[in-house]
């Protein structure tokens, strides 16, 4: 699925990261504890997330993630998206809730982490 | 990892950095293990070996940014071997052993509400780590060594 895809799918919008749209994400996690994101590995995913703050974006930068949705609207400041856009991180913004979100994903094929 | 290509054209070998980790600034909080990212990017490290360096940096800086007040981060590169040590004068962890299960946590509210705090970072180190020693005194602070084999 491409982060196009996923704008698409949650009636999202952009906030930085417009030329990645045509990039490739293969998994998805859905998380307000960046603690649990940061035990889930998988590369080229995508955080879904409704905490605002810094580290949200930190998180994913460790993580290698190439794409943050805020669910319920939320919307991150400037700063945040600076430190987006210096790691070539797509953010999108949705006014859907959490489980909406990730069931549209889902549901379009863009799994979770396996159990192993 | 041989043969890669250290800045400036120096042989990786015995590459150190420092970073202080601000304890009043949890906004800032992760920029030592970003920088330790790049760093490590720049000597041709394997993706995968950053990674999950950089995890195990990253709950490091977390945890002395919420529970110790700060402290410092050093790494240090082989060319084989990426060596962590957080130093930090905070509390201590009494209990090492029980502090290292999922799901023990001293965190308060205000901590989970900052998306951090379920007791996860300290085993997540261990699972990312090649090695990991925690050595501390309680009331005297943490010292904390994490090696990842490249
Ligand atoms: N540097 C430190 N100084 C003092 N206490 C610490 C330090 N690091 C961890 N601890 C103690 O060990 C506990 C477990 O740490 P761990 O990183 O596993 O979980 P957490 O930080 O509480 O939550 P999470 O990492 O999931 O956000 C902490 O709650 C805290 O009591
Ligand atoms: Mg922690």
């Amino acid at each position: 699925m491409t982060i196009g895809e996923v704008r698409t799918l949650l009636d999202a919008r952009v906030l930085c990261g417009e030329e990645m749209l045509e990039q490739t994400v293969l998994s998805a996690c859905g998380s307000d504890m960046m603690s649990d994101v940061l035990a889930f590995v998988k590369e080229q995913s995508v955080l879904l997330t409704g905490l605002v703050n810094p580290q949200v974006i930190r998180t994913a930068e460790m993580m290698d993630m190439r794409c943050v949705v805020f669910v319920r609207g939320k919307m991150p400041d400037e700063a945040m998206l600076a430190l987006a856009r210096s790691h070539d991180m797509a953010v999108l913004t949705t006014p859907l809730r959490m489980y909406t979100a990730c069931g549209r994903l889902y549901e379009a094929g863009l799994k979770g982490e396996d159990l192993s | 990892m041989t043969g890669a290509p250290a800045p400036e054209g120096r042989r990786s070998e015995a590459l150190k950095e420092r970073y202080i980790v601000d304890g009043d600034d949890f906004q800032a909080a992760g920029s030592a293990s970003s920088a330790m990212k790049k760093l490590l990017r720049s000597l041709g490290v394997p993706p995968e070996a950053i990674r999950r360096a950089a995890i195990c940096m990253y709950e490091g800086e977390i945890n002395m940014v919420i529970h110790a007040n700060g402290g410092e981060a050093e790494v240090a590169f082989d060319g084989e071997t990426i060596t962590m040590t957080l130093a930090d004068s905070g509390p201590g962890i009494p209990d090492p052993e029980l502090a290292l299960r999922e799901g023990w946590s001293t965190a308060t509210d205000a901590i989970r509400d900052l998306g951090f705090g379920a007791g996860m970072g300290l085993p997540n180190m261990k699972r990312n780590s090649d090695e990991m020693t925690i050595d501390s005194t309680a009331g005297q602070g943490t010292t904390i060594t994490m090696t990842v084999r490249v």
